[in-house]
């Protein structure tokens, strides 16, 4: 692309942007603002959630579709240690561990029968969404499960300029998710087993022939990628709740956030987390009945734009 | 393209691993000629016969319930076949086309919506369903041809679950949550066509037509060409064939015979409403199309016996809300033992049965080649 062709998609984007910015601040400021906090918090559960789609996918080209019921999992578990123990930090290490071990068991098991075979993969992971949902289900009930946050993050902060009060909760999601994306990148680019994951993705079989335990990698990676759909799953339990069908819908978002931003890419995940869940809650803000269809159109412009996403490279 | 250029397409590669074994140049000639001739056997003119007596001896909840809905749903899972297992591509929102085409045939005809319903004549309606439908299932084509495998997969199922909830919310024209209600066939030539046998023949005629339909498709030069497409896009890019317009021409072709199996099945339900394009119906779709089969146009109408006759007796087996339980665990059983469904097991039979009785290679062979 010349520069003069981004000079102009730059003010083709920008500039509605702005404009409706400037619009909405005008408006009614206290909203926007709030929707914004909204939109970025809704955006650090995505992240979170679809940073683990996007690892697996990344390095083994195992198309996960039973991360959903992961989150579900991970929620549930969560929900039931908290209730147990009264403590959220042992709760997110519950939701954690339960699904990096369903993920391991799922890599162990399956995935590692079936490399390369793309469609196989995703049947089956359909498949074991499926009975998994309805496993959830008849285990625990249709009724709504809703987890209270800690009590050093309940309540609400008080005395911020334009929005008076924000919920501390939502607003510890923020840094929550940078930390998580970081450390995710740090790990990816920084440390030896990042680089193995990352040689991993070029060359498999030449990183074997180096002597380094492919399968081990690849089982540790399933399992942290499983472990943050868990962890997404008891954050959501509290912000949105844990009902049979959100294992849909958080797959469906974690679908939308690595097709807008990239497959295989952190940072693409954290681009398309935050144009996915402003998208989303603004949407419901201002054209509750079409906030869908919003999405939707953001996706098609990217991919008539992009075809893998905007930082997707080629597979 | 002229029939000389694909044989040469076809003829460039060898498009499946499995092939190395194949036979010698001049019996495979042999076997070739012998597929295409003759198609007609003995099993299908008895099957045939079966379909057309079976509303005679079958009770009206086998011809109605079983029967008639499982042709209505093969008929969309054959649109996925098609696309799946000549075109090589997955898609998951024949449900929404079929959904759109329902929807379309209820606002323009007439349902038991005040307002919503322009009332206008039936034939009309389904007529401008159908198209709608073609067209918007030409557009999905063409949004997600981009993308290829995987990514096909998920942005259809992203588009289906879109469509979804645009008719969740949307009062004006789809009436939210509670869709379009008593959506019926018409009375016509003193029949209604709700009634059991009518409503079976009704589907039966549709989903022969269909059958037969691909069944020639994928033998004209259009069908040949996406099957070397579907083995590899880039040689047959190279040999001049447009891949993206073959490719979107696959999906409005697909599109055609979803929305034809949307609009019996709409009038089977007698409603369409948002759960029935959900994300629930979109997989069961696929999980139809992979049980019977992708790589015969007989595959889907398997596939939807076997779902339609679980989840009628599920229940007498286990709870009924367990019903995806059973389809889910006999989807993931075949998924992981079959290479291709209930056809897989079939050809794999059929080729163990016809070397014990010491029949020649050759004959195997064609049955690998009739099964592709």
């Amino acid at each position: 692309m010349t520069r003069a062709w981004k000079v102009f998609w730059t003010l083709v984007i920008a500039v509605p942007v702005v404009v409706l910015t400037a619009w909405g601040l005008q408006d009614n400021a206290r909203l926007f603002v709030v929707t914004f906090l909204n939109g970025l918090t809704l955006a650090s559960l995505y992240f979170i959630v679809a940073s683990g789609f996007t690892l697996v996918f990344g390095l083994m080209r195992n198309v996960n579709l039973a991360h959903g019921s992961l989150y579900l999992l991970g929620g549930y578990l969560g929900f039931f240690t908290a209730q147990f123990s009264g403590s959220w930090l042992l709760a997110l290490a519950a939701g954690f561990a339960a699904a990096a071990l369903v993920g391991l068991a799922m890599q162990v098991s399956i995935f590692r029968f079936m490399p390369g075979q793309d469609l196989r993969q995703t049947m089956v992971t359909i498949g074991l969404s499926i009975v998994i949902a309805d496993i959830l289900m008849w285990a625990i009930g249709a009724q709504v499960h809703q987890m209270s946050p800690p009590p050093w993050l309940d309540g609400p902060i008080r005395n911020l300029p334009v929005i008076r009060a924000y919920s501390t909760y939502r607003f510890s999601l923020l840094p929550l998710g940078i930390v998580i994306g970081v450390a995710l990148w740090l790990f990816l680019n920084r440390t030896r087993v990042g680089m193995m994951i990352r040689a991993g993705v070029d060359d498999r079989a030449m990183l074997a022939a180096a002597g380094v335990n492919v399968n081990l990698v690849f089982a540790t990676t399933f399992a942290i990628g499983a472990g943050l759909a868990g962890l997404g799953g008891v954050i959501g339990a509290v912000e949105l709740s844990m009902v049979p069908g959100e294992d849909t819908r958080l797959l469906l978002a974690s679908l939308i956030v690595v097709i807008v931003g990239g497959m295989g890419s952190v940072v693409g995940a954290a681009i398309g987390a935050a144009i996915f869940g402003l998208a989303e809650t603004y949407g419901l803000a201002y054209a509750p009945t079409y906030s869908v269809v919003f999405t939707f159109v953001i996706l098609v412009l990217v991919l008539a734009f992009r075809p893998r996403g905007i930082l997707g490279r080629p597979a | 393209m002229s029939a000389a250029n694909w044989r040469r397409a076809m003829n460039l590669q060898n498009p499946r691993p499995a092939a190395t074994n194949s036979p010698a140049p001049a019996r495979e000639a042999r076997v070739r000629r012998f597929a295409f001739e003759n198609p007609v056997r003995a099993r299908h003119v008895i099957v045939l016969a079966f379909l057309l007596a079976y509303p005679w001896f079958a009770t009206p909840f086998f011809t109605y319930q079983i029967a008639a809905q499982a042709l209505a749903l093969g008929l969309i899972a054959l649109s996925l076949t098609f696309l799946g297992g000549y075109g090589g591509m997955i898609s998951l929102a024949q449900m929404t086309v079929a959904g759109i085409a329902g929807y379309m045939v209820a606002i323009f005809g007439t349902a038991a919506t005040d307002g919503v319903t322009l009332g206008w004549p039936w034939w009309l309606a389904v007529l401008l369903g159908l198209v709608i439908a073609t067209l918007a299932a030409t557009f999905i084509g063409w949004l997600s041809v981009r993308t290829e495998g995987i990514y096909t997969i998920m942005i259809t199922l992203a588009i289906g679950v879109a469509f979804y909830y645009l008719v969740l919310q949307n009062y004006t024209v789809f009436n939210g949550f509670q869709g379009e209600q008593k959506v019926f066939p018409p009375v016509l030539g003193g029949v209604y066509w709700r009634d059991a046998t009518p409503f079976y023949y009704l589907a039966l005629f549709w989903a022969l037509a269909g059958y037969l339909f691909v069944v020639y498709l994928v033998r004209t030069p259009f069908g040949i060409a996406l099957q070397g497409i579907r083995d590899n896009p880039r040689r047959m890019h190279a040999l001049g064939f447009n891949v993206t317009a073959h490719r979107v021409a696959a999906y409005a072709v697909a599109g055609v015979i979803a929305a034809v199996g949307g609009v019996l099945f709409t009038w089977y339900n007698g409603l369409v409403t948002p759960g029935s394009v959900g994300t629930h119906w979109l997989i069961n779709i696929l999980i139809i199309a992979v049980l019977g089969g992708m790589r015969h146009p007989v595959g889907p109408f398997l596939g939807a016996i076997v779902f339609v006759l679980l989840q009628n007796f599920a229940i007498d087996v286990i709870d009924r809300e367990r019903f995806n339980l059973v389809i889910g665990l006999v989807f993931l059983v075949i998924v992981l033992f079959s290479r291709d469904g209930l056809l897989g097991w079939w050809t794999a039979l059929s080729a163990r049965l016809s070397t014990q009785r010491g029949a020649t290679t050759w004959k195997a062979a064609r049955g690998r080649l009739y099964a592709r």
